[in-house]
């Protein structure tokens, strides 16, 4: 641990508790609180990883998380893309570097480097596009080179857990700004949650101010108070990586997601400090001033034995001190400004000793041993152009260069919250200029520097937060206007012949990309991005998007508010996909028989929510085969199938009659007590969308099924359409709370008859009647009906005497052959009597006279839900009609499915909405769209299925079965 | 996630909820002309205005009026139908 520093007050690590770790198949020891780039630098190992493109050595950078450089993977564990800024050592920690071919130190890939004049910007759009047949070849080859980790595809998914969290007041950021919002809104009784991305707060009070001793006391003060109060909550090591509507925040560590919902939102998450751009500006060694003081102060590394500053802020005179107070020698500062520093910070910097050369820049950083160590700076006095004019080159030999040239304001969470920034001059940066009445910005981020002034700003944002949410009505001080110098260089950038003057760490892209693009064309903010790539690697422009709006600001000759940012969306930071992967929560619902199915060996389906038997499984027997025969079993004896999915409603009230009358095309007002009647429903625009059977069973009640998967959205309609017209009648969903089950087949009323005292005589009981009374000891409603096409009886009962009736009826049935059916051949029986399934047999555009059901519209009534649309399309030629179509006995060829469509010559004439490859008829048959005049009983339509070929069906009358309705009655 | 308030249950997640669509005045389906018909039952207008929708709130089957900003998505007040707007 040869660069490690005495100890000092505020720092991270615990030298009691050193820890051992592997790092590219070497051993380290580092101390508890380090993190791997810490820990590596104070090693002395300089290169942490290499770059995207090129394979260049990169070192510690920004040792916040801003950059990629140390982008790391498990040696023997499923994390990749582990970032070494905020990466624990721990034991057993075994990680190599990601995108390497061969180890961090051999690396063959870095030969890419020598064709980079070769690899303009663009050049893969350009280039690997022809010929088209070589494409293949391309993208193999490409996608051996591209991206960052490797993924283990045989990894299975750990579940990660997502948590909720409440507050009145998030306050993003713990640094002088965010800590004083919250003490000021605590104080008044606002609940506060504070994030900080970092293992601990306090932010850049620590190692900003590291240097000045008062500044470590003030913030250890203000988190000893903010511990005062129980509805302060401090978050570390977590994100706050997006903002949804209404401070619906996702803060994000490295286990979980919280989805937090805040009444208002104070952003304090400060700066994040920008690179200057010059030759060899990414060489480790090369690293940010705030890096440099992170260092030092949170990890007590000695960043360089000798080093020299770039400098064109206040900020940078600290850290020069800072490295100076360390025992660094620090050589030179080479200032952007002729002016230099006015602030006392200049003094502090002279009283030292430290030679500062105003109206310089570093021209070059000095590289050696491979490009992995910086071993010297190149000097140049700037022109009044602020371009290095080399006259005057002056060479300094050091290990390191700390920039420190100006700031950007890390406002993803501000811009995602509806925040308008604009560019302030005299801070050089954008700052936000309007706000909506619940977000608030302070410190950095807001432009306001001077830490005296940070703490104000935080305090006037806490008030003003607290006096939003009701709990302050004294008065919010201003903001603090900066005063003095910028903070941040207008434009840090300078050009080299030999183009390694990168704007774009994560991209390797360098100035002359930029240049090259504008020249193109991609002369706007959004293009450029997109062209050059800039801030779409994983870092998303952190320490690239201001440089690169300000040369394209350059190169365009307009300001930097015409100029204009791309936009910031969530998340800020990327997050493991296993973040956000959603648990499979599908709701499900289960009737009261669902276990009687699961011992019978039912094969179950989806409809909608529900979860129905499909079919009842055979031993031995096909699934094909199977469904016939429960459908034979129906037609010879006697089914029973659960229908308790079915939408049930009671409808009730003076109104009832006349309510159903408006709901539905038939006739209600009328209908006698006792009687059931076909229901369809259409919309405003005269599509169907509902049908059922609706039964009266008083003068003032009727009882509405709806099918299975339109119930509870057509229950919604009938209650909306209740509220409009403000009729007399209390609707009531009664779906999960009855069971229902039809009993079907010629041997039907000898089975039911056993179970109740109503008479199911055909006179007492005809066909389409419907009775109150009791089966099997429950209350029930029994409804003759015919979708089967046989003698049938629904009976609905309370769902909690569902399995009870069910067992009943299938001991009763025994003796006539009683077998339940499921699903599949409910829809094979309905369809050989030609019945709709709505929404399959009809879409969301079809009318009742397509589908053949226009004999279910009640004529001379008053009004229907979409009565005036039908009266329109009664008057047009019909496009299409359903029409039953059939295959010959004989024949055994392909079977069309569902969708295939029919064709006449080279046009679609058709659509099959169903078809039943095996019916009781022996022979396949179906529904189908037609051309109207190719509906016609007798017609020949072509189908085309699967693999393209041609079948030839006949187009047959409806129902297929029973024409003459005897077997229903 | 948004948050919309219920008139009758307050303040609940969006997902809590059902969009009916923009509230619009029937006309007299036996004296409109087909195109005032049509306008009703077809065209919907995006224009930027606070916009009068019907909400229901699944979990207990309210209905409700919305008025909303599309321009800001902002929910600006919510009420039952009958106690302002009413047919």
């Amino acid at each position: 641990m040869s660069r490690r520093l005495p100890p000092r007050p505020g720092e991270w690590i615990d030298r009691e508790h050193a820890v051992a770790f592997r790092f590219e198949h070497s051993n380290y020891e580092g101390y508890h609180g380090d993190v791997l780039t810490s820990a590596l630098w104070a090693h002395d190992v300089r290169m942490v990883g290499r770059s995207f493109k090129y394979h260049r050595p990169r070192g510690v950078y920004s040792l916040a998380n801003h950059d990629i450089n140390a982008m790391v993977e498990d040696c023997c564990g499923p994390r990749t893309n582990l970032r070494g800024d905020v990466l624990p050592i721990e034991e057993h920690l075994d990680v190599r570097a990601v995108n390497t071919f061969g180890g961090l130190h051999v690396d063959w890939l870095r030969i890419t480097e020598w064709f980079s004049s070769f690899l303009p910007v663009g050049f893969y759009y350009k280039a690997f596009h022809t010929p088209r047949w070589l494409f293949p070849f391309y993208e193999s080859q490409m996608r051996q080179v591209a991206g960052l980790g490797q993924i283990d595809p045989k990894a299975t998914g750990a579940a990660s857990p997502k948590d909720y969290a409440w507050c009145d007041l998030l306050i993003v950021g713990t640094g002088p700004a965010g800590l004083s919002a919250a003490l000021a809104a605590a104080e008044h009784g606002v609940r506060v949650t504070l994030v900080e991305d970092q293992r601990r707060p306090g932010a850049s009070w620590g190692w900003q101010w590291g240097g000045d001793p008062r500044a470590g006391q003030e913030m250890g003060r203000a988190l000893a108070r903010l511990a005062e109060f129980d509805h302060v909550e401090i978050r570390c090591a977590t994100q706050a990586a997006g903002w949804y509507a209404d401070h619906w925040v996702a803060l994000v560590d490295d286990r979980r997601l919280t989805k937090l919902r805040a009444s208002a939102m104070v952003v304090a998450s400060g700066c994040i400090e920008q690179p200057a751009v010059f030759h060899n500006n990414d060489v480790p060694g090369c690293m940010l001033g705030s890096a440099a003081q992170r260092l030092m102060h949170l990890y007590a590394v000695k960043p360089f034995d000798r080093c020299v500053v770039l400098a064109a802020n206040a900020d940078a005179y600290r850290v020069a001190v800072d490295l100076y107070d360390a025992g660094v020698d620090v050589s030179a500062v080479a200032d952007l400004r002729s002016e230099g520093e006015s602030t006392p910070m200049a003094r502090q910097l002279a009283d030292r000793g430290v030679p500062v050369y105003c109206g310089y820049t570093v021209y070059e950083a000095v590289s050696g041993n491979g490009g992995s160590r910086v071993t010297g700076a190149v000097l140049s006095p700037l022109d009044g152009q602020n371009a290095p004019s080399k006259a005057d080159l002056k060479r300094i030999d050091c290990d390191g260069i700390a920039v420190s040239v100006g700031w950007s304001p890390a406002g993803g969470l501000l811009y995602q919250a509806g925040v308008r920034f604009g560019y302030a001059s005299r801070v050089e940066q954008f700052v936000p200029q309007s706000l909506p009445a619940s977000v608030f910005a302070a410190g950095r981020v807001n432009g306001v520097f001077d830490l005296a002034d940070q703490v104000a700003d935080g305090r006037r944002a806490g008030l003003a937060a607290a006096r939003f949410l009701g709990r302050y009505n004294g008065t919010v001080p201003d903001t603090p206007v900066h005063r003095g110098a910028a903070p941040s260089h207008p434009y840090p950038i300078y050009g080299h012949k030999k183009k390694k003057n990168f704007v774009d760490l994560d991209e390797d892209l360098h100035l002359a990309d930029f240049v090259n693009a504008h020249q193109e064309g991609y002369d706007n903010v959004e293009l450029m991005k997109r062209y050059t790539t800039v801030g779409m690697g994983p870092s998303q422009g952190k320490l690239s998007n201001m440089n690169a709006v300000r040369i394209l600001a350059g190169l365009n000759g307009r300001k930097i508010d015409e100029t204009g940012t791309t936009t910031s969306r969530p998340y800020y930071h990327p997050v493991p996909l296993s973040h956000l992967a959603g648990r499979r929560f599908h709701p499900q619902r289960c009737t009261a028989m669902h276990d009687w199915h699961v011992r019978e060996h039912a094969v179950f389906m989806h409809a909608g929510t529900w979860l129905r038997p499909e079919y009842y499984k055979v031993p031995g027997r096909g699934r094909n085969e199977t469904i016939l025969n429960e459908a034979l079993n129906v037609r010879r004896n006697v089914g029973l199938i659960d229908v308790g999915t079915l939408g049930k409603i009671y409808v009730g009230g003076p109104d009832a009659a006349a309510f159903l009358d408006r709901i539905y095309t038939g006739r209600f007002h009328s209908h006698r007590v006792g009687r059931l009647r076909y229901g369809l429903a259409l919309d405003e625009t005269g599509v169907i969308i509902e049908d059922g059977v609706i039964g009266r069973l008083a003068e003032d009640r009727f009882y509405v099924t709806a099918t299975s998967s339109g119930g509870a959205s057509f229950f919604r309609e009938l209650q909306r359409w209740g509220l409009i017209w403000g009729m007399k009648v209390v609707l009531m969903n009664a779906t999960g709370h009855l069971s229902a089950m039809n009993i079907a087949g010629p041997r039907a009323r000898e089975v039911l008859e056993k179970l109740t005292t109503i008479d199911l005589d055909a006179g007492a009981f005809p066909y389409v009647g419907v009775r109150e009374g009791v089966v099997a000891d429950a209350p029930a409603t029994i409804m003759r009906v015919g979708f089967v096409g046989e003698l049938g009886f629904e009976v609905h009962v309370p769902a909690s005497y569902g399995r009870h009736v069910w067992t009943r009826m299938m001991e009763a049935g025994s003796e006539f052959a009683i077998h339940p059916f499921g699903v599949e051949a409910q829809r094979l029986l309905r369809l050989e009597k030609g019945h709709l399934i709505i929404s399959q047999d009809t879409d969301a555009l079809t009318n009742p006279y397509e589908a053949n059901v226009e004999w279910a519209i009640g004529k001379n009534k008053p009004f229907f839900v979409g009565q005036r649309s039908l009266a329109v399309q009664r008057g047009k030629p019909l496009t299409r009609r359903l029409a039953g179509f059939a295959f010959k006995s004989a024949y055994h060829g392909p079977l069309p499915d569902e969708c295939h469509l029919v064709i006449a010559g080279d046009e679609i004439t058709g659509r099959v909405t169903s078809i039943a490859k095996r019916s009781t008829l022996g022979y396949a048959l179906g529904l189908a769209y037609l051309r109207p005049d190719m509906a016609c009983p007798g017609t020949t339509i072509r189908i085309r299925v699967d693999g393209g070929q041609m079948v030839e069906a006949e187009v047959r009358p409806l129902p297929f079965y029973d024409p003459q309705n005897q077997r229903q009655n | 996630m948004k948050l919309l308030t219920c008139p009758v249950n307050g303040p609940r997640p969006l997902q809590e909820f059902h969009f009916g669509g923009e509230w619009r005045e029937m006309p007299d389906p036996d004296k409109a002309s087909a195109p005032e018909w049509a306008h009703y039952v077809f065209h919907r207008s995006g224009e930027p205005a606070i916009k009068r929708e019907w909400w229901y709130h699944i979990s207990s089957g309210t209905w409700f009026i919305a008025e909303r900003d599309n321009v800001t998505d902002e929910f600006v007040r919510t009420y039952l139908y009958g106690s302002e707007l009413s047919s």
